[in-house]
């Protein structure tokens, strides 16, 4: 049982994380159908960025929670700058254009990044300081969840609930439901397509960049490289959770994560990659829009 | 007749070439404050087009669109885009029904209000005081809009669950809520019963007479348009072949070879 729990909340905290970053395909992919293959690597540089921040505040002498607080907020900023660049330079020139051409700018602009970081910050793995204490109050339960899972946790949970409240509640939230519903007519009722899109790319990347600070903290490690397998993941969870559902990527994300974790403990962690895409597989077969996702008619 | 109302939407020989085919051919038409001015003609006429050029989906080939609001200068609407152009105030519905069919019904009013208010994106996300004091004037205003239509009972339900005739009034709802000086209904009653097609009628005159909002529609509704619309243009083949009051249209030579003369129920 306590294996199985172990093994439960691992699951959770991988598939919040894929999750988080999965919303950033799934909006970016609701409101334009483009998949935004440099998500990835904006979660890469989300992680970069803090590493280097971290290592400029150890000068100083800051510790623990105050690094990675001033970290993420700082690696947040830096991918949502990075995200909002990169729809402006390379998708909005494209719109209207047939869709391979926008997804081939895409796996462009993922090259391009990865041998910018490559180039700036050398093939190595870069160690990343562990910067989520051990925290007292957690000694009882630490042999089933530890402190780097509770904090990613409750991050992960708590960035969840804002992005809901922002989507229900504001109408900049609204507005990007109307534009993911009908883009020509959100503009005629007023609403700036344009604004509306480079918000959902920050958004989507502030998510990632999250997503970047805690995995790196909890590994220990970066690379310019971690944004592919993250990305595809991520990807993944989003096609399985049902693309341009944003639950849905919630769910993608928490299945994969589950999956891939008691897929490792109980039968082989050399297996798991092969559990998590044989579930993609499955899934699409019994369900081709994904868990959430709704299947488009089309009209004859 | 109109001579001495304030002119307010003034179109000059609007073309439009989709590659070699020319769909609006040199249109000239004007809509005067307090009017509904109605533009018929067979289908393939060219008025969709038309529409679509001056609420700047199209951008046109030739001519001028100009929009003259009371008290301020012209400005030409000729490539802008669709949200520049609804800022101006001018609005549209659509033939066929558009609606934001996972937003509740409330939402989809909410929605035109937006361009109107003023705080800025990242204020919106904050929701400070005056953020959310607007936010509560929008729906006030947005159930009084409602109210007008009589959909107000169905606020909370999700648009692409009302029925047929309640999905059109939506449309306009929200078109009005947009804060329109003139707007643009592409055959409102479109697939409507006579039952739903008379409150239709009376909604569009109330409009007109107590919002005070001009109104250029295109319908096919032959009774609806001599009911209620003065001066009616009449387009064939993207050319405007004919304008003028009610009595005159239906006496026009010209239209009923090309429009009315089809016509066997009208």
């Amino acid at each position: 049982m306590e294996y199985f729990l172990q093994l439960f909340f691992s699951g959770l905290t991988r598939g919040s994380i894929y999750a988080l970053i999965a919303l950033g395909y799934t909006m970016v992919y609701g409101i334009i159908q483009l998949i935004n293959f440099a998500h990835g690597e904006i979660y890469m540089i989300g992680a970069f960025v803090a590493l280097i921040v971290a290592g400029v505040c150890t000068i100083y002498g800051l510790s623990g929670v105050s690094i990675l607080i001033l970290a993420g907020v700082i690696a947040v900023i830096y991918a949502c700058a990075y995200g909002y660049t990169l729809e402006k330079v390379a998708y909005r020139p494209l719109r209207g254009a047939p869709r391979l051409a926008p997804l081939i700018s895409a796996i462009g602009m993922s090259i391009f990044l990865q041998n910018y970081v490559l180039l700036a910050q050398t093939s190595d793995f870069l160690p990343f300081p562990r910067l989520i204490p051990d925290f007292a109050f957690m000694e009882p339960v630490a042999h089933i969840i530890g402190s780097p899972e509770l904090v990613i946790l409750v991050t992960t949970v708590v960035t969840m609930i804002l992005l809901t409240l922002l989507i229900k509640k504001t109408r900049v939230g609204k507005a990007m439901r109307a534009t993911q519903q009908d883009m020509n007519m959100a503009r005629l009722v007023g609403v700036n397509v344009d604004r509306i899109i480079s918000m959902t790319f920050i958004i989507g990347s502030g998510l990632a960049a999250i997503g970047g600070v805690l995995v790196a903290s909890y590994i220990g490690q970066v690379n310019f490289y971690i944004g592919f397998l993250a990305g595809v993941k991520a990807f993944t969870a989003a096609v399985l959770g049902g693309i341009g559902s944003i639950p849905g990527a919630v769910i993608g994300g928490l299945v994969l994560g589950w999956a891939e974790s008691f897929a490792a403990g109980y039968i082989s962690s050399a297996y798991e990659d092969v559990f998590t895409f044989g579930l993609l597989v499955l899934i699409l077969t019994l369900r081709p829009a994904g868990i959430l996702g709704k299947a488009r008619k089309q009209k004859v | 007749m109109a001579e001495k109302k304030h002119k307010l939407l003034e179109v000059k020989g609007l073309t439009m070439d989709f590659g070699g085919l020319r769909a609006v051919d040199s249109v000239t038409l004007e809509v005067h404050e307090g009017e509904i001015a109605a533009l018929i003609g067979p289908n393939g006429a060219g008025k969709t087009t038309f529409f679509n050029c001056v609420t700047g989906i199209y951008k046109p080939t030739k001519g001028d669109i100009l929009l003259h609001p009371k008290g301020l200068e012209t400005r030409r609407l000729n490539g802008l885009k669709p949200n520049k152009v609804t800022e101006m105030g001018l609005a549209r519905t659509f033939q066929n029904i558009r609606l934001f069919p996972d937003m509740t019904v409330l939402e989809n009013v909410m929605i035109g209000r937006h361009c109107r208010t003023k705080a800025g994106i990242f204020r919106a996300i904050i929701r400070d005081k005056m953020v959310r004091d607007e936010e509560q004037q929008i729906i006030e205003s947005s159930y009084q809009l409602l109210e007008k239509v009589g959909l107000a009972r169905f606020a909370n339900e999700f648009s692409r669950n009302l029925p047929y005739g309640a999905q059109r009034r939506l449309e306009i709802a929200r078109a009005m809520a947009t804060d329109p000086f003139l707007l643009l209904l592409d055959e409102p009653a479109a697939g409507m019963n006579p039952y739903e097609t008379s409150e239709l009628d009376q909604l569009i005159c109330k409009i007109s007479s107590e919002d005070k909002i001009a109104i250029l529609l295109i319908e096919h509704d032959m009774k609806l348009v001599m009911n209620i619309s003065n001066p009616i243009y009449v387009m064939e083949y993207g050319k405007k072949i004919a304008e003028g009051s009610p009595r005159e249209i239906k006496d026009n030579p010209k239209v009923i070879e090309a429009y009315l003369g089809e016509e066997t129920d009208a």
